[in-house]
């Protein structure tokens, strides 16, 4: 069972008090949108064996969706980040750049 | 025959006698004793059967290893099945029965099975009963029911109590032996926050027993002395939390760990079992290794055990498993068995060691003591069938040609030792092979990680490969210092692990005809022969061999028979004991009881019932509930003589001719306000709602994004930048939720605020002919036609309530839903009751609403929607904006598939004859599938008998049903057949809406 801490309330948060949201940093396809894209928005998700941008909710806790960059083979935790945001901040990525040398994000 | 010696016996009190009985025979054994140990004593050796063949047989082991001896333990709503008698403390009047026998465990049918047993290979389910294939469902598969399988289920309901409990600590220690005392003793004197758990009865483990056989001394002092002084030690430390009879039995992600506790071991206790559940900043598994058995022929009879067991039952409970014991094994443990089996006064006729030179001081002690010592032998095969007789020794280097026969009744087998890894494994810590000791071991290098990304799990003792008890010293003590600073396995020094040669089949060259009876797996019965089956058959992955063979499939999930049998694969492949690898190691390390994993959530506590003000009235008054969420609902309120769809029949006349009360407290209320409110609620919703005037009310609709329905309800403007949102019942958290995700993730800049108020206030449907008039009586609000219009709300004072009206129906006619606090909801409802007595009032249930809705053709989330349903399958596409620039679900509306004419859409349906079709129905459609089916184009949604028609009314979805009004079609029925049906207008009840308006 995961822990992760909520960026919001600063709660060391077990998984039992969390709603898993799926992958993070998706746009969303609106009207006017190509056939594809609106495709890849409603279902095309990324299983990385490795580092991996995810949504979950702190549902029995402070209510608050935010996101965690895990490593999904090892539960390896590089941080956790408020969902307000449109990019992965800068100190996750040195975090997982010093932990996971080489790592790129698949494009 | 195994009995009890006359003296000895650590571990029993012969000052405790006690009575206990097996098969119904009155028994008695000692406190201290195990059932395994007692029935032992009392000679008792054959405890069980075989799960295929129905082999008699006596117990392996003298712990939680055990595949042989399991038995049914109580009765009734006591009965647990499958206890393992090796680990279940003797208690005065325990009754116990043997399993997987008919009518006896001396004489069993179903032991025809092992004469058959050339007939009964490895995967023979999937082989033997191909054809015909009607003979599968009613020969052979009952047949195999019958006579395969342990124990019964209990018949009963579990009596017993169980609970659970939640903890952290700094480091959790697993196993209670050597290793885990001196780790918990370090971890504590650092100061770390302990919790130091041992599956068994007492602390020490295998030292107390084994340590005085060599004169092995734990820090200068006897062994048991050291571990009083460790035990005493601890118990002084308030840092450290102790238990016995409880089993660590899984690891997981990021340090959490389950173990159980079996509290009514150590006597009575007011809970049978307690599950902790436990999150570690570091875990010690230190719970020792488990003895391997010997691969020869026989080695299932009764009397043949593991050397460690042997000594175990001889020293630990003074018992003799057979006067004479040869004594066989591929290193130095052996040895301690003889030893131990001499001073005991019994007599070992042989002790065979695989080896040839092997020197130390357990060798020279057997020397000393006469022992004679056969090097390089092993054995060609036991004799005997209800226990053994005697054995035939050969050379291990060679097919297998008898030497010499030797008579006996009893063997031990040493086959070497396997460190328990799996606590290690289970989290993802990765195992290495060390080709000198012959066993797969941690890697420290390769640890369950958490969430920083260091490892967490800290293997010490024999867990980690320790052999001696210096050793197990030692590596406990460095893994409780390191864990308590938060260190990691890489830093820990693996323990020096003996060395062992690999021997995996006795006689190394043994012909078919011996490996037919070589036992890998003793309760599923898998034989050598048939791993080497599997591999000639194409069984390359150990994980498909161990499907298909069964092999370590049994109840102690591989513990004896893993190594030996992906040896034997890997030998039969051609490849490394490496490169076949193990089978994953999965929670739980033993079998734990279903009750302490629901704990104390059982019955009523098994989840909260939510409770409406009203629910005292309803269960005052008779209500027959239904379960929506967690609420429970009145379906109706059956009278005297009525049965509860009687009851809903009376009800929705009521309401069709007088007026009728629903409690509606349950439905969703969500508040949604702030400046950007408006914007928000039109994304939200479908349809335009920020044009929608303050007093006025309008029925919204919401999609997902794809443009699939989630809900529906009527949404009131309260003020300029307040919505109230109504959801359905089950929508009301679902819903809140969505509205918030969206807000969170997507518009996060938008000033707007949600809050889910739904269980804040209580509501009532009053509704039917004499609605105004009834609320007119409770008087203080101007409820009429011109002041209060369709689908327009009013604030007021009601009958002195603060209350909120909405003039909105479900039913079709004039109807009122009245909303006041939550705390007053009881009394709201006692004066529309009291105040509408002889206006014929009448309390209405959920099936009432739903006929109500249906006869007026009004859709219920959940029936005609179910998560592929659009608004516009459902003729609402009036209700989606095409002036919206966006809104949640507009461009998923456009997807073609969406958009196609085809699709089913909501029609009504009516029986020719009147009666009322099964809901769920499917409606046949043309011609057949492609793969030879009658095709569909439609199923049947709701489906009532409608009191004001007379007849049976139902919604249905059907490929352009609205385009077909008139015609006929054919709908299924259970069991068979089929009737015939026209498609209607799903509106039957006041189409024009004269009396919803009146």
């Amino acid at each position: 069972m995961l822990i992760l801490t909520c960026p919001y309330c600063g709660v060391a948060a077990d998984e039992t008090e969390l709603s898993p949201g799926g992958e993070a940093h998706l746009h969303r396809a609106g009207p006017g949108s190509e056939d594809a894209s609106v495709e890849a928005y409603l279902y095309h998700r990324s299983n990385p064996k490795g580092v991996h941008f995810e949504r979950w909710r702190h549902a029995y806790g402070c209510g608050k969706w935010f996101h965690s960059a895990r490593d999904t083979a090892t539960n390896d935790v590089f941080g956790t980040y408020p969902a307000q945001v449109t990019e992965t901040p800068q100190n996750i990525l040195e975090a997982i750049a010093q932990r996971r040398p080489g790592w790129e994000r698949p494009q | 025959m195994s009995r009890r010696l006359e003296t000895g016996g650590l571990f029993i009190d012969r000052n405790a006698p006690m009575g206990f009985t097996f098969d119904g025979k009155d028994r008695g054994g000692f406190g201290g004793d195990t059932l395994a140990s007692a029935l032992l004593a009392c000679g008792q050796l054959v405890m069980g059967r075989s799960f295929k063949y129905h082999r008699q047989r006596g117990p392996v082991s003298c712990g939680a290893e055990e595949p042989n001896a399991l038995v049914g333990l109580g009765e009734g709503g006591l009965f647990e099945p499958n206890a393992r008698a090796t680990i279940t403390p003797l208690t005065e009047g325990l009754r116990a029965i043997s399993q997987n026998r008919w009518p006896s465990l001396a004489f069993d049918i179903g032991a025809v099975n092992a004469k058959l047993s050339k007939f009964l290979p490895a995967g023979f389910y999937y082989k033997t009963f191909l054809w015909p294939r009607a003979f599968w469902k009613h020969v052979y598969e009952p047949a195999i029911r019958r006579s395969a399988g342990l124990g019964k289920p209990p018949s009963q309901p579990d009596a017993d109590r169980y609970e659970q409990v939640n903890t952290a600590a700094d480091v959790l220690i697993a196993g209670g032996g050597v290793a885990g005392l001196a780790a918990a003793m370090e971890a504590g004197r650092n100061g770390a926050r302990v919790i130091l758990m041992e599956q068994g009865p007492r602390w020490g483990g295998r030292a107390l027993i084994d340590a005085p056989l060599t004169g092995e001394t734990i820090d200068g002092q006897p062994a048991a002395d050291w571990i009083e002084m460790a035990v005493d030690t601890l118990e002084t430390m308030p840092n450290v939390t102790m238990r016995l009879h409880t089993q660590v039995s899984g690891v997981f992600d990021h340090g959490f760990a389950l173990a159980e506790e079996r509290c009514a071991d150590a006597g009575p206790a007011p809970v049978r079992a307690r599950l902790w559940r436990i999150r570690a900043r570091r875990i010690v598994t230190a719970q020792g290794a488990i003895e391997r058995p010997l691969a020869f022929a026989g080695n299932d009879v009764p009397g043949v055990m593991l050397a460690g067991a042997v000594r175990d039952y001889a020293v630990g409970y003074g018992v003799a498993v057979g006067e004479r014991v040869v004594v066989v094994t591929a290193g130095d443990d052996g040895y301690r068995t003889a030893i131990a089996l001499v001073e005991a006064g019994l007599a070992v006729p042989a002790l065979l060691d695989v080896r040839r030179g092997a020197t130390g001081p357990l060798v020279e002690r057997a020397q000393a003591l006469g022992i004679r010592i056969e090097e390089g032998r092993g054995i060609a095969h036991v004799s005997g069938g209800q226990s053994v007789t005697g054995v035939s020794i050969c050379a291990q280097d060679g097919p297998g040609e008898v030497i010499e026969e030797i008579a006996c009744d009893a063997v031990a087998m040493s086959g070497g030792w396997s460190p328990a890894v799996h606590l290690w494994s289970q989290a993802g810590g990765k195992l290495t092979w060390d080709e000198g000791a012959a066993m797969f071991r941690p890697d420290h290098a390769r640890p369950p990680t958490g969430a920083d990304g260091s490892g967490f799990v800290l293997p010490a003792g024999g867990s980690d490969g320790a052999a001696s008890t210096e050793d197990a010293l030692r590596s406990g003590a460095e893994a409780g210092r390191l864990a308590a600073e938060g260190g990691v396995p890489a830093d820990l020094a693996p323990p020096q692990a003996a060395p062992m040669p690999q021997v995996w089949v006795m006689p190394r060259d043994a012909g078919l005809a011996l490996r037919e009876k070589m036992w890998l797996d003793f309760q599923n019965d898998v034989k050598v022969s048939d791993v080497e089956l599997a591999a000639r058959e194409g069984y390359r992955s150990v994980e498909h061999a161990k499907r298909y063979t069964t092999l370590g499939m049994a109840t102690d999930q591989g513990k004896l028979s893993n190594i030996g049998g992906l040896a034997t694969l890997g030998h039969a492949l051609g490849e490394a004991i490496p490169q076949v690898g193990t089978t994953t190691f999965r929670p739980p390390w033993t079998p734990i009881i279903l009750g302490s994993i629901a704990g104390s959530a059982t019955g009523a506590q098994f989840q909260p019932v939510r409770r409406t003000p009203m629910q005292d009235w309803h269960d005052a008054n008779g209500a027959d509930y239904e379960p929506v969420g967690q609420w429970r609902r009145p379906y109706s309120y059956p009278r005297e003589g009525e049965d509860r769809e009687a009851a809903a029949q009376r009800e929705t006349r009521a309401v069709r001719e007088a007026v009728g009360l629903l409690d509606a407290s349950t439905l969703g209320k969500i508040v949604v306000k702030g400046p950007d409110a408006g914007r928000f609620m039109d994304m939200i919703y479908t349809n335009m709602m920020s044009n929608l005037a303050v007093g006025r009310c309008r029925y919204g609709l919401i999609c997902n994004d794809s443009g699939f329905l989630m809900d529906d309800g009527v949404v009131a403007r309260l003020s300029e930048d307040t919505w109230l949102c109504h959801t359905t019942t089950g929508g009301a958290e679902h819903i809140h939720a969505h509205m918030e995700e969206w807000l969170q993730t997507e518009w996060w800049d938008w000033q707007v605020y949600t809050a889910n108020l739904t269980e804040q206030f209580a509501q009532v449907v009053v509704a039917g002919p004499q609605a105004r008039k009834l609320l007119d009586r409770l008087g203080g609000m101007d409820v009429s036609r011109e002041a209060m219009p369709f689908m327009s709300w009013a604030e007021g004072s009601l009958h002195g309530f603060d209350a909120r009206v909405f003039r909105i129906s479900f039913s079709g006619e004039v109807s009122y839903e009245v909303s006041v606090r939550a705390s007053e909801g009881a009394e709201l409802w006692q004066a529309l009751l009291e105040e509408g007595e002889d206006l014929g009032v009448t309390p209405y249930g959920t099936e009432a609403m739903h006929i109500l809705r249906a006869e007026k053709g009004y859709v219920m989330i959940g029936e005609e929607s179910d998560g592929t349903i659009t608004p516009q399958d459902l003729n609402l596409g009036w209700a989606v904006s095409k002036k919206k620039a966006d809104f949640i679900g507009k461009r998923g509306l456009t997807r073609s598939h969406l958009a196609d004419p085809e699709r089913p859409r909501l029609v009504g349906l009516r029986s020719l004859d009147g009666t009322v079709i099964e809901a769920g129905a499917q409606v046949v459609g043309p011609g057949v599938t492609p793969t030879g089916q009658n095709a569909t184009e439609g199923r049947v949604t709701s489906s009532y008998h409608s009191p004001t028609f007379g007849h049976g009314i139902a919604m249905a979805l059907i490929r352009r049903g609205p385009e077909r009004l008139g015609e006929t079609v054919e709908v299924t029925r259970i069991g068979g057949g089929r009737q015939k049906a026209v498609l209607v207008d799903p509106v039957l009840y006041d189409a024009k809406g004269d009396r919803l308006n009146g």
